[in-house]
């Protein structure tokens, strides 16, 4: 038995493992407690479309060495942005939603070659630097928010007339665009197709990115930096491509979360979202050295269908203050520490 | 014409001392310059500005000062910090829980709070052991997820595991802390002790010496011997090993030394505060307390009691004038509110990133040489 456990847990990591029987366990408990597994599965796999693509960003930047991105909020800045930007064009549905994801891509490029440079500068501390450098565009943004020029009533205060609100109603522009998409109805719930077949667009494109050239040398890069620097790799371009790819890729999933969540979330809102992309990501079994697509896709079912079911679940059993939102804080930042130590001292 | 001449290498050395003492201390000198612009923006009356000065320098300065230790060890900042200030907040429920007031609840709570600074400082330093070399990153994901289990006991266990029966601080289900807990009666248990009004400026002589005594005590411990093992451990942990030291026990020491002041300081700041935010009142307490220390000139490998103190002045003066500023500047208060946030991230950030710069060149250097 114990053999058994300890194959098991080489095989899968630890965490994903733990997270896969707590989640049977809730599963289990729902049934028993006879609420609506179904409606479950379907929320679950909103949520789960919802942020798949904000997971998928943690693959490049793990993949070319700089580790967890937990800077990816300058990536959502620049997707929330343009998502306002096209608020302001008075552009409305799908047009808007794939204009907003045209406009934060160049956004993101800008960012993210300014980002590389300097995580290039930084090697080995990326991930603190990262953490901080996110934080303090996060609270510099919420100036940026109150002073750009924005001037459709939707989205600045109703008093005042200066100001982005801080959360804008997306009912009436693009909410659920690509979650309506050509949507199933099944048993009470419906499964969102489009968000479903975007998400799994992006991650074809990732995992063909992967098996390019490129992406190879990407992957050497990260893998023996010095290695790769031997065999003609320019190690510092590889990095400079991932952050680049990340970024965009955190616009881009912003975007796909707001149409789904019908709202843009602005000011301090993203300062903690990487956190919880990178949380998925380790859940799947990735490393901060190693991930890979299939990571990202078990990873974010496990965990946005932990946090689902969790609700629920736990509200019936014990009906105090938000223990699901505990749960959420007390798992995400633990499989972080766990990989954080997995990865071995520097001395 | 003579006069002129003699006078010209003077002039010139003068201009030239200015510039070294600028070039030795750029970042509190450049804070000092955005401090002074926004107190002359805020335009508050001097005596309020120094008397809330006063109080917060009464209020933080423990806190800050209790981050030295771990950086000598060359552990770098640490953001754990918030999880000595939720030992701190044990002792002070404990004390709400009995309902002891005034100085001996003060004591109560510090007594009944250190066991548990030892215990959480322990694992800290046993985590941080684990990851050398990222210390900085664990030590504030370590934060987040203390933060976690703290909502787990106090939200869910009080209660039901660990019964209280004291309807004021309970939630209506019996289960679980409201989020205030009022401490009016501890408030100003040392900071009124003993106090004197200087033109209008009241001065917490007791606190100020309490944190007197801290100084006195970090610069101490540093010439004994565990204090030369930190210093040891903070110019190369490779050779310290080397030369024989354990380096992993003193690193849990300088870590748990660290998080012990952490609790102190916060039964100090919550005392003059008077409410505790249960689930809120230690979040922010290590980052503002590092990047106070940060702006009065502190790296992440060097930090003095100057300081901290410099650092904590300045901060502190940003933070009193900076939403009046921003009102007055920008017709709005809460730019500044945002403002003051991206100081303290900011500083945080630009020192981390200067740190990891210099590292990085350094490796680079030494590999080049081979």
């Amino acid at each position: 038995m114990k053999e058994y456990w300890r194959k098991i847990t080489d095989k899968y990591g630890f965490p994903k493992v733990c997270i896969t029987l707590f989640l049977l366990l809730l599963i289990a408990l729902a049934f028993m407690m006879k609420q609506d597994v179904a409606a479950m599965f379907g929320d679950s796999l909103v949520r789960i479309t919802m942020n798949g693509i904000l997971v998928l960003a943690m693959v490049p930047s793990i993949v070319s060495g700089t580790g967890l991105n937990f800077g990816l909020s300058l990536g959502i800045i620049t997707g929330l942005l343009a998502g306002c930007i096209s608020i302001e064009m008075n552009m409305r549905g799908m047009a808007a939603f794939l204009w907003a994801l045209v406009m934060s891509v160049p956004m993101s490029l800008i960012v993210g070659y300014g980002y590389g440079w300097l995580l290039n500068k930084v090697k080995g501390d990326e991930m603190t630097v990262g953490t901080y450098v996110g934080f303090s565009i996060v609270s510099l943004m919420s100036i940026g928010w109150m002073v750009i020029p924005f001037t459709s009533p939707e989205m600045v205060w109703a008093i005042g007339g200066t100001g982005l609100r801080s959360t804008i109603t997306l009912t009436n522009r693009y909410a659920k665009v690509l979650d309506d998409f050509m949507a199933i109805p099944v048993l009470g719930t419906k499964i969102p197709t489009g968000a479903l077949l975007f998400f799994a667009l992006f991650c074809l494109l990732m995992w063909l990115f992967l098996r390019s050239k490129t992406g190879m040398a990407m992957m050497a890069a990260g893998d023996n930096p010095r290695f790769a620097a031997a065999s003609g790799i320019n190690v510092n371009r590889q990095r400079m491509i991932g952050t680049v790819l990340s970024t965009v890729l955190g616009g881009i999933g912003i975007l796909v979360y707001a149409q789904s969540f019908g709202f843009l979330q602005l000011y301090q809102a993203p300062l903690m979202m990487p956190f919880a992309a990178t949380a998925a990501i380790l859940i799947g079994g990735a490393t901060a050295k190693k991930a890979t697509i299939a990571h990202v896709i078990s990873g974010t079912i496990l965990f946005q269908a932990l946090l689902t079911i969790s609700l629920p679940v736990i509200n019936q059993l014990m009906p105090v203050g938000n223990l699901s939102e505990v749960i959420r804080i007390i798992v995400s930042n633990g499989v972080i520490l766990y990989a954080l130590t997995k990865v071995g001292g520097s001395h | 014409m003579q006069t002129q001449t003699s006078t010209k290498p003077r002039a010139l050395a003068a201009p030239n001392a200015l510039w070294q003492f600028v070039a030795r201390h750029p970042v509190p000198l450049s804070f000092a310059v955005l401090c002074l612009l926004t107190v002359a923006a805020a335009d508050l009356p001097l005596v309020f500005v120094l008397n809330e000065l006063v109080t917060r320098l009464s209020r933080n300065l423990f806190l800050v000062l209790s981050l030295i230790i771990p950086v000598l060890a060359g552990m770098g900042l640490n953001f754990a910090l918030v999880i000595g200030a939720m030992a701190g907040q044990i002792g002070l429920i404990a004390v709400k829980i009995w309902d002891i007031g005034g100085f001996s609840g003060f004591i109560i709570a510090v007594l009944f709070s250190t066991p548990f600074a030892l215990l959480f400082g322990y694992l800290t330093g046993l985590t941080l052991n684990k990851t050398k070399g990222r210390e900085m990153i664990t030590s504030m994901i370590l934060g987040f997820f203390a933060n976690g289990l703290w909502q787990l006991v106090f939200l869910l266990f009080i209660g039901t595991i660990i019964p209280v029966n004291n309807p004021e601080i309970i939630l209506k289900g019996g289960v679980g802390l409201k989020n205030a807990l009022d401490l009016k009666f501890i408030q100003y248990a040392i900071d009124r002790m003993l106090h004197v009004n200087i033109m209008g400026i009241e001065i917490p002589i007791v606190t100020f010496a309490v944190i007197a005594v801290l100084c006195w005590a970090t610069k101490f411990i540093v010439t004994t011997k565990i204090g030369q093992e930190f210093r040891s451990l903070g110019q190369d942990l490779h050779i310290a090993q080397v030369a024989g030291i354990q380096t992993d026990k003193v690193r849990i020491i300088a870590i748990t030394i660290s998080t012990v002041l952490a609790a102190w300081g916060q039964i100090i700041f919550l005392q003059n505060i008077g409410t505790l935010n249960t689930y809120a009142s230690h979040e922010q307490v290590g980052m503002f307390a590092i990047a106070a220390l940060l702006i009065g000139g502190a790296t992440v490998v060097k930090a003095t009691i100057s300081d901290a103190i410099i650092g904590t002045v300045l901060f502190h003066t940003l933070f009193i004038a900076s939403p009046q500023a921003g009102n007055n500047l920008f017709g709005d208060a809460q730019i500044g509110e945002f403002f003051r946030v991206f100081i303290a991230y900011g500083v945080i950030g630009m020192s981390l990133l200067l740190h990891a710069w210099h590292k990085y060149m350094e490796a680079r250097k030494k590999t080049m040489q081979e």
